[in-house]
């Protein structure tokens, strides 16, 4: 009902929405909720477990009444809380949990069966038959739970995250984030103030007080005015900080674009990153419900959020309105409601000494201990303190147990409330998050001279500590009620009387928990699920944690408190994961040649963050296999082109290079001599193979190494390690030069040729030997060129300054096809390398070492290197390790799969009796023949032996020979050819 | 009191008021025979078979909090065996066959569910990994199928196969991997090990262990002495102080491993889900919350809480991996402290040179589905002072030796690098 | 997580890689025995407290950072570069 003359809602402005398909009126400025309200909307929910009618019962983030679903299709956004969806037109909202429908929703069958549905009923059966637990008990029941659902479509709605910085970051815009705020905010400090409503004021828009003479909706609005035309400050409405985090940095959620009807550009949610040299909490308080039996019923409010719908929203939730109370706060609604005109059914005050009430009677001393009415409260049952019982017909009750100060974010870095008997409920322990200082109600001072005092202090303290220098202002008068009432938790009778009214946690539930030795706070939270449903207990914990203590015979403050952790309110995945949807997971690294390759019609697979060829389709190949062999076959005969740039390239320069890589390579390098490149190994401190590449000596103090492309960045990080962590003294500098050149192997026996074609001074075997390198130029362009080979054919690799990589690209192929070549991609260049027994991180896969691949000659016993030590381990070495061994097949079954194992021909494969698996395989078309690289127990030891590989996944069983891993050449002719 | 559907019935007839304790909270005595520090999945575990399997009950199970409360309380609850190298296989293929009887076992439902695991992958590179892995499961006698793209996309319709980053190009679908309800897992353990006679005590903190000569001769604690002749260091997440009470370093450095959950959802997700281009994993609870986890925060912490650059990385990593699970909200994020060891395995050892001393640690971020073998086996250790067979491989020097490091991931032998 | 390169000044964490214990830093001699580097590689302090780890300033310049930190509170006492503390180490 809507209530002339009250509310900020723009009367001018209607719109309507739709809800459950049923158009509602509202006006701008509405929430759903409210809207709802005023149109006599009551039931709106179901809950999670005994699917009971849910209603509204608070006003903001924290409701845990109202959740409903927004929108359809791919947008559908469910768990959304109608307290907090502001209106516009078209906008689409539903009940969720109910089938078929809210108004008749065959599972609150589930509140008749309530008895044997207790904390932990399922702990206790579903056991029997077995299989059932899986086919159809669990099935029942996850259709059952649940509370509103995704689309199950991709999500299709844009987000953002972004960081902020400031000297101050106010966290909260009621009266003492406001008066923080301006305080810091005049002194010129760099202010971020967050709140997560849509207008600032916080509970100052859903009271009547005044501030400074005027309403504290004017003052709210006058200060919000002032702290706008600052440029030292930034106001962030529709944003709730959702945790803190080390040194200062503050996550927030910013509600963009909810209340808007079309988005264009604009995101949905921001996510901030906010790092803050001080902050302030102000987040206020939450009024709590209190336990008696049926007090879920839709109708049952919080006293505050009657306050709030009729101030902010001009709405009145009820047309005989009952307010039940402790404390002198919630005869706030009846003044409120009656001046109004809006009729007061009674206060029910379970105080001896509650004031008179002015216009409405006040049961003094009594208590409601039930209600009526199956979808919408009809009427609820008081008790007089002799014990004597009435009914008042009434259609709503605001409801008030106290405040509980909002200390959430203080126990986000593991701090622990206090427990403060004057207010009968936790605030915060100072200290607990570094640099943060707590203002107003959520600290425990719940008066608004208190708030705007608490602000004021809190924002001079941190100018204080900030160095900047500021003027003490007056502060504006306001109200000072101190804040008086009596425990009032659960009204002791027989019935369901709700704590968690999400997840039908009941007095009783909590009882019995205690009952079964569940008398841990945690213990009982984790058997009841008592504050574990979307408001995350935020009404209920400190209710249901009195109720525990007297069930326990303990006191409040030694039965302790769970933890709240971060977010203060729910976040989306999608906004904490902005930008990741699509391609935006990770960085995408192209290739010079990349172009090039697409244009060829290449198939680009991801190397890492790289993009490499697969293959290079030629007409009329119709598998990859068709065009890898030839590629194969062409880098054999004639000549290939493959872009290598994405291997890792580190520029090293100093007089010291050569003793510092003789400590990183297990072999020498400081007697390399200038103009040559050399194969090195590199090992991890315990030993095991890091990486493996070729390192070139340009000039006596200039070495460029190469890595794996995969390990490029681990190598220059483990470089920089060696250098400043062990070997400071050395005189080496360091830079990884991988993006700034292009470089393409040529490879195959017309290589050369093709080079001389392209050098300006042609090099022959005597000038340019196998493993020689140096500076060349090409058409008057300055590169490097190295005689090194991967394919084990007489090959090069050349290099170019990046911006030349696309047309040396384009130019070595197309002088390649002129000679029967071409380029080739990664299949093609992993048959060559296996043919050849060339290992990859297939092979020095973490777990191998230099002895496990034959290596272990390279371990220099000359010096000392990373990893040598305790290489030489006594696991490390021996018949036990497994050995990289090459495989043929001999049966047959004439297939090898990569991720087989071995096992010895009659033995069976199991576990047991395993001996080896299959790392790289391919079909080679020089020999005809599917290749294997293994590793093999003993295997160096076994070459002839004739073994099984079995490939249990694929199906595949094949007899292979035990060879060695150099399959083609074996002399390596080929590379000095 | 046996609990069953007929006992919910009847009690529900009667106002649910015959229920009663589902273990006993005891008083310290002065001595028992067998002393478990650590009142955790696998300290209750280890007092459950020590009961059940040896009928040793003369033991006192000592908690410095509330039972649970480590990291069996605070997990994503993925129960799997697809493990593929010597020592783990064998172990966790124990394990799981462990769960699959649990429920009878202990009387008590602890919602294992095997709803089928699929961990993705997204290059021929992975692929092979996997199904080296897969291949070693069945060698193992437990089950893995090899899925290719079309295979996921049957089973996984939902996830993004056209746009995103790293595209899937299939996964290893191990049927019988699945999920339970964590907590309860201890508190069955606890009734099982309580009814046998075991005295479980809580708020009772370890502050110091007794030897002499080298023997273990009991521990302090903040309830008084306690004499034993075993005494097991049973806590994960805080091994290297308590072992630092014998006078023990460990291989081990505490991390903090965080874990998400989203508010309650109708059922969209049917298995776990494992990401393998970036560290993500998820499935669904049967209270419908999305319960998702991904890689260390990577530094050693305490904390038990975490930051956001992980939060957000594994945020990420399901949003291009899955995303029609963007408007699914984060509830609750918390964090677990992690026993880390170089080569990820854990570790199920006498502590050499003190005798009666026990160590079982270092379960890195896996430890939730070892819970029932890391029990049997720590049991069948302590009472006959030789390793059980599977978990023969959890030997604490073999850092030292180089023998027998299981390093699944392949990150190296090292700290900080898995 | 902020934490102040000596160097660039106050970064995100982002910018971070962490390796671990600053005992790294004392790397034995080859020869100094199975038991010495199983304690260097492998055996850690471990505290809840006070520790001096090595984060590296990936995305940034570059340099090794030992940064005195507390592994319980997360708060960061000092940082100081690597090499820095090498050379005053030797």
């Amino acid at each position: 009902m809507r209530v002339n003359g009250k509310g900020l809602v723009d009367r001018s402005a209607p719109l309507s929405f739709t809800f459950d398909g049923k158009s509602v009126e509202a006006y701008a400025g509405d929430t759903v909720a409210s809207a709802l309200l005023a149109a006599e909307i009551k039931m709106i929910a179901r809950s999670f477990k005994y699917h009971r009618p849910r209603g509204v019962i608070g006003a903001g983030s924290e409701d845990p009444g109202a959740l409903i679903t927004v929108g359809s299709g791919a947008v559908q956004d469910p768990n959304v809380r109608a307290t907090v969806q502001e209106v516009y037109a078209g906008l689409e909202t539903r009940s969720q949990n109910c089938w078929p429908s809210l108004n008749v929703d065959l599972l609150s069958l589930n509140d008749l069966a309530a008895p044997f549905l207790g904390a932990g009923f399922y702990y206790k059966t579903f056991m029997w038959p077995k299989a059932f637990w899986e086919k159809l008990y669990e099935p029942v029941i996850r259709r059952s739970a649940g509370i509103g659902a995704l689309s199950g479509k991709h999500n299709p709605d844009t987000y953002e995250k972004a960081f902020a910085f400031c000297d101050l970051l106010v966290i909260g815009a009621g009266p003492a984030g406001l008066m923080a705020a301006l305080t810091a905010g005049r002194a010129g400090a760099e202010v971020i103030l967050c709140d997560e409503d849509s207008v600032m004021g916080g509970r100052l828009n859903g009271e009547t007080y005044e501030i400074g003479g005027q309403s504290g909706q004017d003052w709210a609005a006058r200060a919000v005015a002032e702290l706008s035309a600052m440029d030292n400050v930034r106001l962030m409405t529709r944003t709730t900080v959702t945790g803190a985090y080390d040194q200062g940095t503050y996550g927030a959620l910013e509600r963009v674009g909810h209340h808007l009807g079309g988005l264009g550009d604009t995101p949905l949610e921001c996510f901030w990153r906010i790092v803050a040299k001080r902050s302030i909490l102000a987040a206020g308080a939450i009024e709590r419900p209190v336990a008696f039996r049926n007090n879920d019923r839709p109708g049952i409010m919080t006293a505050s959020a009657v306050r709030t719908y009729l101030n902010r929203y001009g709405v009145a939730p009820g047309k005989k309105v009952t307010i039940f109370a402790n404390n002198d706060d919630a005869h706030r609604t009846a003044r409120d409601l009656v001046a109004a005109g809006v009729h007061v059914a009674g206060v029910i005050d379970t105080r001896q000494d509650a004031p008179d009430g002015e216009g409405y009677e006040v049961y003094k001393g009594a208590e409601v201990c039930n209600s009526e009415g199956r979808k919408a409260l009809e009427a609820v049952t008081f008790r007089y303190p002799d014990g004597r019982e009435d009914k008042l017909q009434t259609d709503c009750l605001a409801m008030s147990g106290g405040w509980n100060p909002s200390v959430h974010m203080t126990c986000h870095m593991n701090g622990r409330p206090t427990w403060n008997e004057d207010i009968l409920s936790f605030v915060p322990t100072d200290g607990t998050v570094p640099g943060m200082v707590t203002a107003g109600a959520c600290n425990g001072a719940f008066s608004t001279h208190a708030a705007l005092a608490q602000g004021a202090a809190g924002a001079e303290a941190a100018l204080g500590d900030l160095g900047i220098k500021m003027t003490k202002a007056d502060l504006p008068e306001a109200e000072d009620a101190p804040y008086r009432l009596k425990p009032l938790w659960a009204v002791a009778g027989k019935g369901r009387a709700w704590l968690d009214f999400q997840n039908d946690v009941t007095v009783k539930d909590v009882k019995l928990a205690a009952a079964e030795n569940f008398r841990s706070v945690e213990h009982m939270k984790r058997y009841t699920t008592q504050g574990m449903a979307p408001d995350q207990g935020k009404n209920s914990n400190v209710a249901a944690l009195a109720v525990l203590a007297d069930a326990t015979g303990r006191g409040i403050p030694e039965t302790g408190t769970t933890t709240f952790r971060p977010p203060y309110v729910p976040v989306s995945i999608a906004a904490l994961g902005a930008g990741a949807q699509g391609d935006g997971f990770a960085p995408q690294r192209f290739t010079t040649s990349h172009k090039a390759s697409v244009d060829a019609g290449a198939p680009m697979i991801e190397a890492g963050l790289w993009y490499r060829p697969s293959y290079f389709p030629a007409p009329g190949e119709r598998t990859w296999r068709q065009s890898c062999d030839r590629e194969v076959n062409m880098v054999r005969n004639a000549v290939g082109i493959c872009d290598v740039s994405t291997l890792g390239k580190i520029d090293l320069q100093g007089p010291d290079v050569g003793e510092f890589l003789d400590f990183v390579y297990t072999n020498m390098f400081s007697t390399l001599k200038v103009g040559k490149t050399r194969y090195g190994l590199m090992l991890r401190e315990d030993g095991t193979v890091m990486d493996d590449g070729t390192t070139a000596r340009l000039g006596e103090n200039h070495f460029v190494m190469t890595t794996t492309t995969a390990a490029a960045g681990p190598v220059m990080r483990h470089l920089e390690y060696v250098h400043q962590c062990l070997r400071p003294d050395l005189d080496v500098s360091m830079i990884s030069v991988t993006e700034q050149w292009a470089q393409f192997a040529v490879a195959g026996p017309k290589s050369r040729e093709l080079l001389n074609g392209l050098l300006d001074v042609e090099i022959d075997d005597a000038s340019w030997p196998f493993m020689a390198c140096g500076e060349v130029t090409l058409q008057g362009i300055k590169g490097r060129l190295f005689r090194i080979s991967f394919s084990g054919e007489h090959a090069y690799e050349v290099a170019v300054p990046s911006r030349y990589g696309d047309s040396l690209f384009r130019l070595l192929v197309a002088r390649a096809e002129a000679m029967g070549g071409g380029a080739y991609g990664m299949e093609a260049l992993n048959v060559l390398r296996i043919e050849k027994g060339h290992i990859t991180h297939a092979e020095i896969h973490g777990r191998t070492n230099a002895f496990d691949i034959g290596f272990a000659r390279m371990v220099s016993a000359k010096k000392d290197c990373i990893g040598k030590t305790m290489s030489e381990r006594p696991g490390l070495v021996g018949e036990e390790r497994a050995q990289l061994v090459g495989l043929k097949p001999v049966g047959v079954v004439q297939q090898i799969t990569a991720g087989a194992h071995l096992f010895n021909a009659d033995d069976d494969p199991v576990r047991e009796n395993e001996q080896g698996y299959t790392t790289s395989v391919g079909f080679s078309p020089t020999l005809e023949s599917y290749l294997g690289l293994a590793f093999l127990r003993n295997g160096r030891a076994r070459h002839g032996e004739e073994i099984k590989m079995v490939d249990h996944l694929r199906g595949i069983t094949t007899r292979c020979v035990v060879c060695d891993p150099v399959f083609f050449d074996p002399e390596g002719g080929r590379v000095r050819g | 009191m046996r609990f069953s559907s007929w006992k919910v019935f009847t009690e529900g007839l009667s106002g649910n008021k015959g229920w009663s304790a589902h273990w006993r909270d005891a008083q310290p005595k002065s001595e028992y025979d067998y002393i478990i520090i650590g009142g955790g999945g696998h300290g209750l575990s280890t007092a459950y078979y020590l009961a059940k399997n040896h009928g040793i009950t003369n033991v006192a199970v000592l908690e410095k909090g509330y039972l649970g409360g480590g990291n069996v309380g605070r997990n994503t609850t993925i129960v799997r065996a697809n493990y593929f190298l010597q020592g783990n296989s064998e172990f966790y293929s124990h394990s799981l066959k462990l769960w699959e009887t649990l429920e009878e076992d202990l009387n008590y439902n602890v919602m294992h569910s095997q709803r089928g695991l699929i961990n993705l992958f997204h290059s021929d590179g992975q692929r092979d990994a996997f199904a080296r892995r897969g291949n070693m499961m069945i060698n193992q006698g437990d089950d893995a199928i090899l899925l290719d793209r079309e295979g996921v996309r049957k089973e996984l319709p939902y996830l993004d196969f056209e746009q995103t980053r790293f595209p899937i190009y299939g996964g290893l679908f191990h049927k019988r991997g699945g999920t339970a309800r964590h907590d309860a897992v201890a508190w069955g353990y606890a009734r099982g090990a309580s009814d046998r006679g075991v005295d479980l005590i809580q708020n009772c903190e370890v502050t110091g262990i007794d030897i002499v000569d080298g023997v273990v001769k009991g521990v302090q604690t903040t309830r008084g002495p306690i004499k034993g002749n075993k005494v097991a260091i049973i806590v994960a997440g805080r091994s290297g102080q308590v072992a630092a009470m014998a006078g023990r370093r460990l291989p081990i450095e505490s991390h903090v491993l965080q874990a998400f959950v989203t508010e309650g959802l109708k059922p969209v997700i049917d298995h776990v889900i494992s990401f393998g281009m970036g560290h993500f994993y998820m499935s669904q609870s049967d209270k419908g919350g999305l319960v998702f986890g991904g890689d260390l925060d990577f530094y050693a912490s305490y904390a038990s809480r975490g930051n956001l650059p992980m939060k957000e990385h594994v945020m990420e990593a399901g949003m291009t991996l899955m995303p029609m699970i963007g408007k699914a909200k984060v509830l609750r994020s918390w964090g677990g402290i992690m026993d880390m060891t170089p080569d990820g395995s854990p570790i199920i050892d006498k502590m050499e040179g003190i005798d009666g001393l026990y160590i079982d640690c270092g379960w890195n971020y896996g430890g939730f589905k070892a819970v029932p073998a890391s029990g049997w086996c720590m049991a069948h250790l302590m009472a006959t002072d030789t390793p059980h067979d599977v978990a023969a491989k959890y030997r604490l020097d073999r850092f030292r030796t180089g023998i027998g490091i299981m390093d699944e991931e392949g990150t190296g032998s090292q700290h900080n690098l898995h | 997580m902020r934490i102040t390169c000596p160097l660039c000044g106050e970064r995100d964490r982002r910018e971070f890689y962490y390796v671990g214990d600053a005992v790294a830093l004392e790397r034995p001699d080859p020869d100094a025995g199975d038991v010495v580097w199983d304690d260097y590689v492998h055996n850690r302090d471990n505290p809840a407290g006070v520790t001096r780890d090595l984060w590296y300033h990936e995305s940034g310049c570059a340099a090794w950072v030992v940064i005195t930190r507390n592994t319980v509170t997360h708060e960061i006492l000092s940082t100081e570069l690597a090499s820095k503390v090498k050379e005053a180490q030797s």
